[in-house]
């Protein structure tokens, strides 16, 4: 944990370097491989998704399953109103992440108030009630068939959603931008180190007189929102939303590609969303019976020896390369 | 009036039955997550293995249906000892995100491996006949099977409160659910007892799989579909109770088997909401100590 605690002393220090390189990847992706662009705008959804959950799980310490209940309130709030003819795509996206976070506010005060099993029971009870919801109710959210008919209008009225990806990787890269820069700013935020406090020693905040509770649910409905306008934004750039949204398979899959890259980490998701979707491409080839097994295997291996994920490992090789050199510099290798 | 009668009847049999499955699948959840609070979501897959196991028994072996439950019983708490003690055990110190994390991996893989294994399709339980029929008690049929699994369910609630109340060894769990940190120091080897509460509890849930092979169809996404059912009635009932688990798992089977026939419509969705209000009043569940 020593380690996450370094991250946030360093990203306290300012912008440095190595943030923009996720930025020029995103560039590199835009002018040389056009022809990846839509699967690229679905990796930015999921990192935008994982972000959300880091806040909760990686900072927090807030273990969940039921995380797809909040972006599938987005999804289907921004797809609802946008087939009303509520087709601004940043209002729609406000719209979605409002929904998604008074969802997260009204569900975080019964679930926060268990823990373990329970909490995650709970969690993923809620996505079921949604789920059950939005199939029993066809003539608002188009139930098992999907909701079609999502059109929305030109970015700043100037860029329309093409068919080739372009707009829509831009925007979501532009959103996912926006949404990295208000968690970053919140994690280094003195409420950010109390949520750290909490996942580290939950009785010990209480006790210097932090508000546990409540800055847990202020933290559940922060996620909730930013994970809703994840969804949001999946609607309007596949202009479909389908009841898979609020699957429980979503809710494994942002915490599988969270803890690849390394939970509580502010770039994690960065890096777990495309190893995940890359493992994916490799090994599924075929047949998905092979990629559950894999992606099994992948989870038992993560857990009982790569804790921290990518990151993770990365940052335990730079402190035991910083420990070398400094035994070689005090002269006893 | 009549009807209505025959309506109540067959729910409180059918909702009995499901719930006493649910129960003895569940009952070896409660104790292990009592005594080393280890989130471990993978037990739905003992109880899919025993499942899978006494059936191929029945089939290729030609056993009769309560030696190849006993077997693939036994045949899963010894699994469970060796997983265990290659993987669990890694895992009792750290980090709830981490044991949900392998579990759910173990979940995937025994999903994949019942597959590959069994195909996709459900299995197809051939009853023995003894157990198949009806049997009419005052004008009305019940369905044998389910009669059977009512009664086995008692038995094995009563069998394990005997067990955990009466005994010396349930002497010693209870006092490793209640604070193991002093059941070490008063001399008990709590490491060689959870492996045994472990493997108890995964035959016992191969033993509900098999059981209840006819109510819950054993196929490969068993683990997975059924998992929240298994929470819910660990969590409804309190961590480490006997007791717990088997009001909530009567709740439960008997509420879900209502909506069902009652409001079908909404039927899961009152289900959930119920389970909010228990939660929401008491949060560490309806027999659960609050510390």
């Amino acid at each position: 944990m020593t380690s996450i605690g370094a991250e946030q002393q360093s990203l306290a220090r300012g912008f440095r370097l190595p943030e923009l390189l996720p930025w020029l990847a995103l560039c590199a992706l835009y002018v040389f491989l056009p022809e990846l662009l839509p699967l690229g705008t679905q990796i930015l959804v999921m990192i935008i998704f994982a972000l959300s959950l880091d806040l909760l799980l990686g900072y927090t310490g807030i273990v969940t399953l039921g995380h797809a209940a909040y972006f599938g309130v987005g999804a289907y709030t921004s797809g609802m109103l946008a087939v009303a003819g509520w087709d601004g795509p940043f209002t729609g996206l406000a719209a979605g992440a409002t929904a998604a976070a008074v969802a997260g506010f009204v569900m975080g005060l019964v679930i926060l108030r268990t823990k373990g099993l329970a909490l995650l029971m709970l969690g993923m009870a809620v996505t079921l009630i949604f789920y059950e919801l939005a199939n029993h109710f066809p003539a608002w959210t188009g139930g098992a068939d999907g909701l079609q008919g999502i059109s929305v209008k030109p970015i700043f009225g100037l860029f329309e959603f093409d068919m080739y990806g372009k707009v829509g990787f831009a925007y979501a890269a532009l959103v996912l931008l926006a949404c990295l820069l208000f968690v970053r700013h919140l994690v280094l935020s003195p409420f950010g180190r109390s949520l750290v406090g909490i996942r580290e020693n939950a009785t010990r905040m209480t006790a210097i007189g932090v508000p546990v509770q409540q800055r847990k649910l202020i933290a559940f409905s922060i996620a909730a929102g930013i994970a809703g306008m994840a969804g949001a934004l999946s609607a309007q750039t596949n202009q479909f939303v389908g009841l898979n949204v609020l699957s429980f398979e979503l809710s494994g899959t942002v915490l599988i590609v969270l803890v690849l890259g390394g939970a509580g980490r502010l770039y994690g998701a960065f890096l777990g969303a495309p190893i995940y979707f890359a493992a994916q491409d490799i090994l599924a080839k075929g047949d998905p019976v092979y990629w559950l097994f894999w992606l099994g295997l992948i989870l038992i291996v993560v857990a009982t020896f790569a804790r921290g994920g990518v990151l993770g490992l990365y940052g335990s090789l730079m402190q035991r390369f910083a420990a070398q050199r400094l035994r070689l510099k005090r002269g006893n290798p | 009036m009549a009807s209505l009668l025959s309506v109540i009847v067959s729910i409180v049999f059918h909702g009995l039955a499901y719930a006493m499955v649910l129960y003895v699948i569940s009952v070896g959840l409660s104790l292990t997550m009592g005594m080393l609070n280890f989130v471990n979501l993978a037990h739905g897959v003992f109880a899919m293995a025993g499942g899978y196991a006494a059936l191929w028994i029945m089939k290729a072996q030609g056993a009769p249906f309560t030696l190849a439950l006993l077997m693939s019983a036994l045949l899963v708490a010894l699994a469970s000892i060796v997983l265990e003690r290659l993987l669990y055990r890694r895992l009792y110190g750290a980090g709830e995100l981490d044991q949900t994390l392998m579990t759910i991996g173990l979940i995937f893989m025994a999903t994949a491996a019942a597959h590959f294994a069994f195909g996709p399709l459900p299995q197809r339980v051939d009853l023995p006949p003894v157990i198949s029929g009806h049997f009419f008690v005052a004008g009305r049929d019940f369905p044998t099977y389910r009669a059977f699994l009512i009664a086995a369910g008692c038995v094995m609630f009563l069998v394990l409160w005997f067990g955990i109340e009466r005994t010396l060894v349930g002497a010693r769990i209870r006092a490793a659910v209640d604070n193991r940190s002093m059941a070490q120091c008063v001399g008990i080897n709590t490491s060689r007892l959870f492996t045994t509460v472990f493997a108890l509890g995964s035959g016992v849930a191969g033993l509900g799989g098999g059981l209840g092979a006819d109510i819950i169809a054993i196929a490969p996404g068993y683990a997975m579909e059924h998992l929240i059912y298994f929470l819910i009635v660990v969590s409804m009932g309190g961590l480490g109770s006997i007791t717990g688990a088997f009001v909530a798992a009567l709740i439960l089977g008997i509420g879900d088997t209502a909506c069902k026939i009652l409001i079908p419509e909404v039927g899961a969705f009152f289900v959930y909401a119920a389970v909010f209000v228990v939660l929401l009043i008491r949060p560490a569940g309806l027999f659960g100590r609050t510390t």
